[in-house]
């Protein structure tokens, strides 16, 4: 799978290479048993720094999603299963919000922007009922 | 077991009356890359000539490698661990690269040539060129070679990449990188590029007026750390008192703009509490922690 990280949008890099290994697992781009390249290469690729990517690898190794064994590398756990129905079913909800919020003339930034918002207030333990008086 | 490459303790220095370093802490753990970060005038030169050990702290402690870095004292053992780029990039103005490389090499039992060849061809640096003749981004890249290439097993840069293009830019943080994943070399380097910092490092530093105001994880602090944007009913007739964590607030009529360091749902509450107000919470880059801090401070 090909990774991807956005130095400047505030999300730790750790959390995006974690995130980005487990859309890659419900996108299906890598599979149960499936080797992820090794800490060093991922560090060169993405000129990012090697304790960010081992930190990401430790998180996905304690929640079981990856099995690290040692100087082999990091492989797709083999419990781990492929694309699931919710998840099916979830893009297809954001599929169709975000068409109708494009509907509305939204652009795609202003899309991302709300989206980006909204988790973040769900992060800062914001709930959405209380925003208003 | 000492887990710090460099530990900086109550550091102190003037220069003619004016304090440079006010107290100054700092610990860079061994097998990180730190992020220096600070304005003109802050005080990071004056802490990377006092770890080189050119210039002599009037108060306070550094240490490297757990040894103690004091002026005049026999530092070659220390110096050998450690590979120095500096701002002024002062390098024997007779040599050509070639001639430098020979003349360095020999101080250095740990000497890579491998090394040395990989980077004599990766910055595509002129052989038979005499340094004058270097443009300033070629001096940056020669004088990183001879940081590098002597077996360092800590780079203390100072802005390593300033001069440079941006493809040589990146090609300095991926050797960074692969330097500190390969050999496990920790690195201490100083920048303006506040992005490029976010890109490699794992830790940072940002000093202010000689003294240290904010240091840690930089997943930690990015984790930590949350902008909250209120906007109110109406303008708050008296300034409003902010509970602990709101590090710097900034007020604009009925918009307020709060950097938070912790507390982040207590101050949310507390904006909430406030006659119409709408809230909302965004998460903060490196950029943004600098400056508040920085103008805040």
């Amino acid at each position: 799978m090909l990774f991807r990280v956005n130095h400047s949008s505030g999300v730790p890099l750790y959390v995006q290479l974690v995130e980005q290994v487990k859309h890659g697992i419900e996108m299906g781009a890598v599979r149960a048993g499936e080797q992820l390249p090794t800490i060093r290469k991922l560090a060169e690729d993405l000129v990012m720094n090697p304790n960010t990517v081992a930190r990401a690898y430790r998180e996905l190794e304690s929640a079981g999603i990856i099995e690290v064994k040692h100087g082999a590398g990091a492989f797709v756990s083999q419990s781990i299963a492929g694309p699931t129905k919710v998840f099916r079913k979830a893009e297809g909800i954001v599929q169709a919000a975000i068409e109708r919020l494009a509907s509305f003339g939204l652009s795609d930034e202003e899309i991302r922007r709300l989206v980006e918002n909204a988790l973040a207030v769900l992060r800062a333990g914001i709930s959405q009922e209380n925003r208003n008086e | 077991m000492n887990n710090f490459a460099i530990e900086v303790s109550g550091l102190r220095k003037s220069f003619k009356g004016q304090a440079a370093l006010n107290g100054l802490d700092l610990n860079v753990p061994a097998g990180s890359i730190s992020g220096f970060l600070g304005r003109n005038g802050a005080g990071k030169t004056t802490t990377i000539k006092i770890l080189m050990g050119i210039l002599k702290a009037d108060a306070g402690s550094a240490f490297v490698f757990g040894l103690p870095i004091t002026p005049g004292a026999n530092l070659i053992d220390i110096h050998r661990r450690i590979g120095f780029v500096t701002e002024e990039k002062e390098l024997y103005p007779t040599m050509t690269v070639e001639q430098i490389i020979r003349f360095t090499r020999p101080f250095f039992p740990k000497w890579r040539d491998d090394l040395e060849q990989r980077y004599m061809r990766m910055f595509d640096l002129p052989a038979r060129k005499k340094i004058p003749d270097l443009s300033k981004g070629m001096r940056s890249k020669l004088m990183l070679l001879l940081a590098i290439a002597r077996g360092a097993e800590l780079l203390i840069l100072d802005e390593p990449t300033d001069g440079l293009d941006p493809v040589a830019v990146e090609d300095v943080l991926r050797e960074i990188v692969s330097l500190s994943a390969a050999e496990g070399i920790t690195v201490f380097f100083s920048s303006h590029q506040l992005e490029e910092v976010e890109q490699i490092a794992d830790r940072i530093s940002i000093i202010d007026r000689g003294r240290c105001i904010v240091s840690g994880s930089l997943d930690d602090l990015k984790a930590r750390y949350q902008r909250l944007n209120i906007v109110l009913r109406e303008e708050p007739r008296s300034p409003v008192q902010w509970l602990d964590g709101a590090e710097y607030v900034r007020q604009e009529g009925r918009t307020v703009s709060i950097l938070a360091s912790r507390n982040v749902t207590a101050l949310a509450e507390q904006a909430r509490s406030l006659p119409g107000a709408q809230v909302e919470a965004y998460p903060v880059t490196l950029k943004e922690i600098f400056l508040d801090h920085v103008r805040g401070n």
